[in-house]
């Protein structure tokens, strides 16, 4: 096991080098330098142009920049946001937890909905019920966040007035952020109206965020089910004259998780992904819109710092997974 | 789904319930466009920036409110000098710093903080000097480096500044943003403790609003200062809700969960319009849009061409087509909210007819080849660069001449056109301090005409460049307006521009809000603005 274990992290490191590597370059790619796109009409005079870049260490050769940078990621240092002078891990710590619980309550979502509605339409195969969940998951994969976001906001907010349209918490309510989670924060100052009020701003984007992973889990629950369903020991259990809940609740759907477990696991990169547009719709604080003001900004450090946390945190939600499927189904651990 | 609707519900109920009591004050939201870098407008560039930090600090002297024109601020009177080198500022006394947990002022504002407050910008050993950055860049552009000769201390209440040649605006330059005045106490408090970067991220100000807390990326919230020189202001609270998309914003004010929305989108601005609730309001920006000559190239060199390229594009319908209403032809280079703007000047008509035979007088009468350069971004000048080319080409082509649309990347473009590259480009300007020298000594004054320098029609004509230099050394605001309005008419003759358009800024207001006024500028304030009950 502990061989699995070391062989998983042995192939994170050239992933992480990768990620490193690539956001570094790419964001280089785009024209216009970190003083440049703060440049107006009047331009900048040459000499304090170089001035500045010097000051940035922008005036080096790319790949001397690029060890210097690994050089310090290596002891754990990020680098300054160019534009805050504040350090990046720190600006990513108190953005992160908004981002966090956010994905968290969209996937929570998107089990919630999506694993019954996967298991009933694959029980009931081929009904207008099947079709439905089927033909809705669809266009929940393909529709694009942001104009469902808005379609959301226009529907439940400014028309009906059942939610707030953006933001994390009633502009009434100031809670001393501790955890950086709102629901906890609230509950720990003791403050439920602030924590109705948080929960309540949650709803819209985690529907929104939700979205895809929920198209997902069910797509995934009905095939698996009804790969499941079609096995030898489910109709023995069904001679046996078991009830019928019985074998799909305990029999089919024990082994039709597996694979629908993995999915859930491969969602975390898609909801980080996904943050981003949501968060800049619902003015959600997070590491998404953060890193979309970063690249408008041409903020290297914060970029590549941020880009390189979420890398993180998704490659170590992978290993996760992995590793607990490996305890949970010997074979994977075995064939490697 | 029962359960998460009623707590829904009683989320509402508690809000209400909260919100009941809290009725007396008096809150205003106001959802702005994006994220600070800080809150300091010395080291800052953007509107954004300048929004957040305008409410905690004062200036010696400020603009008033929705107008270009120069008010008392931290300075109660000052005087000039015969010569026009030498301000002098009597300070206001009894303007009082803001407090916080960390720090609690003793003394008032004096002339100590001023002095600082220049300094810090001017003084590369200042401590202060690499705080934020440390790039001065609104400090550098308005040549305060080669400005001032000195700044001295006459007593608590008197400050000095001396230039090193005459320089009519001065005075506005110091109502900017970045001449904002910082403690010098509060500083000496941060140095002690070792966090002298705290200055920018927890502002101390004599402003009207007290700076109470910034919750990254989320919301910025002030408070009323009771004691502010200027009287409190009507509201108690000001809160900023960051809300980076247009789109929502809008629907947040429609919602009722702010009262004032910034840049709409030019799509929702008829349905602005109709709603009853919302007081869509508009404002020529201090801004032009252009279409320069390289007269330094042929054909351009010749007026007459310069003159037929006036008149044979449709400016209305390029301005209709690209700013949707958001925009006003131009025929001056600067805009109509500033003084000294000549109304008296009447623009070249459309008249394709005219330019070819002008054309033809001066040896083109079958046109020519030229390019035309085009912005690869939006300004706030010219929302789309490329459409404009695209449609100056067609009417160009009805006059013969065969213009070669041509873009660059923003920073290599400027470079270009200030090098003097291309034939025709366009390109814009917003103003800094309201004054007309801004633009006209500026953007088309002989020094500014060298290779590298903002001038890009590369016009120098010595007439033009006489009144508006003269006009720099003249103090006196009527004697100036003169000069400014007959430089405008020798500009209008000579044609080293199109002047194409000034953009119309909109806001869109809840009925609720008293008394908001736009400003010139596009800055967003809020003193003075109240709330109905």
């Amino acid at each position: 096991m502990l061989r699995f274990i070391l062989t998983r992290v042995s192939l994170v490191i050239p992933t992480f080098l990768g990620v490193t590597f690539l956001t570094f370059l790419l964001i280089r790619l785009v024209p216009g330098d970190p003083i440049e796109v703060r440049v107006g009409e009047r331009g900048i005079p040459p000499e304090r142009l170089l001035e500045l870049r010097h000051e940035l260490g922008l005036d080096r050769p790319l790949w001397h920049q690029f060890l210097d940078y690994i050089g310090g990621v290596l002891q754990g240092d990020l680098g300054v946001s160019l534009v805050t002078r504040n350090s990046v891990f720190s600006e990513f710590v108190t953005l992160f937890p908004a981002t966090l619980e956010l994905a968290a309550l969209a996937m929570l979502f998107a089990t919630v909905v999506g694993l019954p509605a996967g298991i009933i339409a694959a029980v009931r195969r081929g009904s207008i019920f099947d079709h439905g969940v089927m033909g809705i998951s669809l266009t929940g994969y393909s529709m694009p966040i942001f104009w469902w976001g808005l379609l959301l906001i226009l529907f439940f907010s400014v028309g009906l007035g059942w939610t707030p349209v953006s933001g994390r918490l009633d502009l009434l309510y100031y809670v001393e952020p501790v955890t950086g989670f709102m629901l906890i924060d609230t509950l720990m100052a003791g403050e439920y109206g602030a924590f109705w009020s948080a929960l309540h701003h949650l709803i819209l984007p985690m529907i929104v965020l939700g979205t895809v992973p929920l198209a997902v889990v069910a797509r995934m629950t009905r095939s698996a089910m009804l790969e499941v369903l079609g096995e030898d020991y489910i109709r023995t259990a069904k001679a046996k004259g078991l009830a019928g809940k019985r074998v799909i609740g305990l029999h089919a759907l024990r082994n039709a998780l597996i694979p629908v477990v993995t999915v859930i696991g491969l969602q975390v990169g898609t909801l980080l992904g996904g943050a981003i547009l949501t968060e800049t719709i619902f003015s959600w604080p997070g590491v998404g819109k953060w890193l979309i003001e970063s690249i408008n900004r041409r903020d290297y450090p914060a970029l590549q710092g941020g880009v390189l946390l979420i890398a993180t945190t998704v490659m170590t939600v992978n290993l996760l997974v992995d590793v607990l499927y490996g305890v949970l189904n010997p074979r994977i651990r075995h064939s490697r | 789904m029962k359960r998460i609707l009623l707590g829904a519900g009683l989320g509402v109920a508690a809000t209400l319930a909260l919100a009941a009591p809290a009725q007396a004050a008096k809150t205003l939201v106001y959802c702005s466009e994006g994220s600070p870098e800080n809150f300091n407008p010395m080291v800052n560039t953007t509107g954004t920036s300048f929004d957040v930090s305008l409410p905690v600090y004062n200036n010696l002297v400020q603009f008033e409110r929705g107008g270009t024109k120069v008010v008392p601020g931290l300075a109660e009177t000052w005087e000039v000098s015969e010569d026009g080198l030498t301000y002098t500022f009597h300070l206001r006394k009894g303007a009082k710093w803001h407090s916080s947990n960390d720090f609690k002022p003793t003394r008032d504002a004096n002339a100590d903080d001023v002095l600082w407050s220049f300094n810090r910008q001017w003084k590369k050993d200042h401590p202060f000097h690499k705080v934020s950055g440390g790039a001065y860049d609104y400090f550098n552009d308005m040549a305060m480096p080669d400005l001032l000769k000195s700044i001295e201390k006459i007593d608590d209440y008197t400050v000095k500044f001396t230039l090193n040649k005459v320089e009519a605006p001065f005075i506005a330059n110091l109502a900017m943003p970045f001449a904002a005045i910082q403690s010098a106490e509060y500083a000496d408090a941060l140095q002690k403790k070792n966090q002298i970067d705290k200055i920018d991220q927890a502002p101390i100000g004599t402003g009207p609003f007290q700076f109470v807390a910034y919750q990254k990326d989320a919301v910025i919230r002030y408070k009323a200062f009771e004691q502010y020189w200027g009287g409190k202001a009507p509201l108690d609270n000001l809160v900023f809700a960051i809300t980076p998309d247009a789109a929502v914003r809008y629907a947040k004010l429609k919602a009722g969960e702010c009262h004032i929305v910034p840049y709409p989108n030019p799509a929702d601005l008829e349905a602005m319009k109709k709603d009853a609730a919302i007081n869509l309001m508009e404002q020529e920006g201090l801004n032009v849009g252009y279409l320069a000559f390289n007269v330094t190239k042929k054909p351009f060199d010749d007026v007459r061409v310069r003159r037929a390229l006036n008149m044979a594009i449709d400016k209305k319908a390029v301005v209709d087509a690209v700013y949707q209403g958001a925009g006003v032809p131009a025929k001056n280079p600067i805009p109509p909210t500033m003084w000294s703007y000549n109304k008296e000047i009447e623009d070249y008509p459309y008249d394709p007819e005219r330019a070819k035979k002008l054309l033809a007088e001066a040896g083109f009468p079958d046109g020519f080849e030229t390019d035309l350069w085009a912005m690869p971004v939006q300004r706030p000048y010219n929302p789309n660069a490329k459409r404009m080319a695209e449609m100056m080409q067609a009417d160009l082509a009805k006059v013969g001449i065969k213009a070669k649309v041509v873009q660059y990347e923003w920073g290599e473009y400027r470079k270009r056109l200030q090098a003097g590259e291309h034939q025709m480009g366009m390109l814009g300007w917003t103003g800094d301090n309201g004054d007309p020298d801004n633009f006209l000594h500026v953007l088309l004054g002989c020094e500014a005409a060298r290779p590298g320098g903002s001038n890009i029609a590369k016009w120098c004509y010595k007439e033009f460049d006489d009144l508006v230099v003269q006009a720099k050394r003249t103090t006196d605001i009527a004697a100036r307006t003169k000069l400014y309005e007959q430089a405008q008419v020798i500009f209008k003759e000579e044609a080293p521009w199109l002047t194409v358009a000034h953009s119309v800024v909109h806001m869109a207001v809840s009925k609720n809000v008293v008394d908001y006024k736009m400003d010139p500028f596009g800055i967003h304030r809020f003193y003075g603005v109240d709330l109905k009950q």
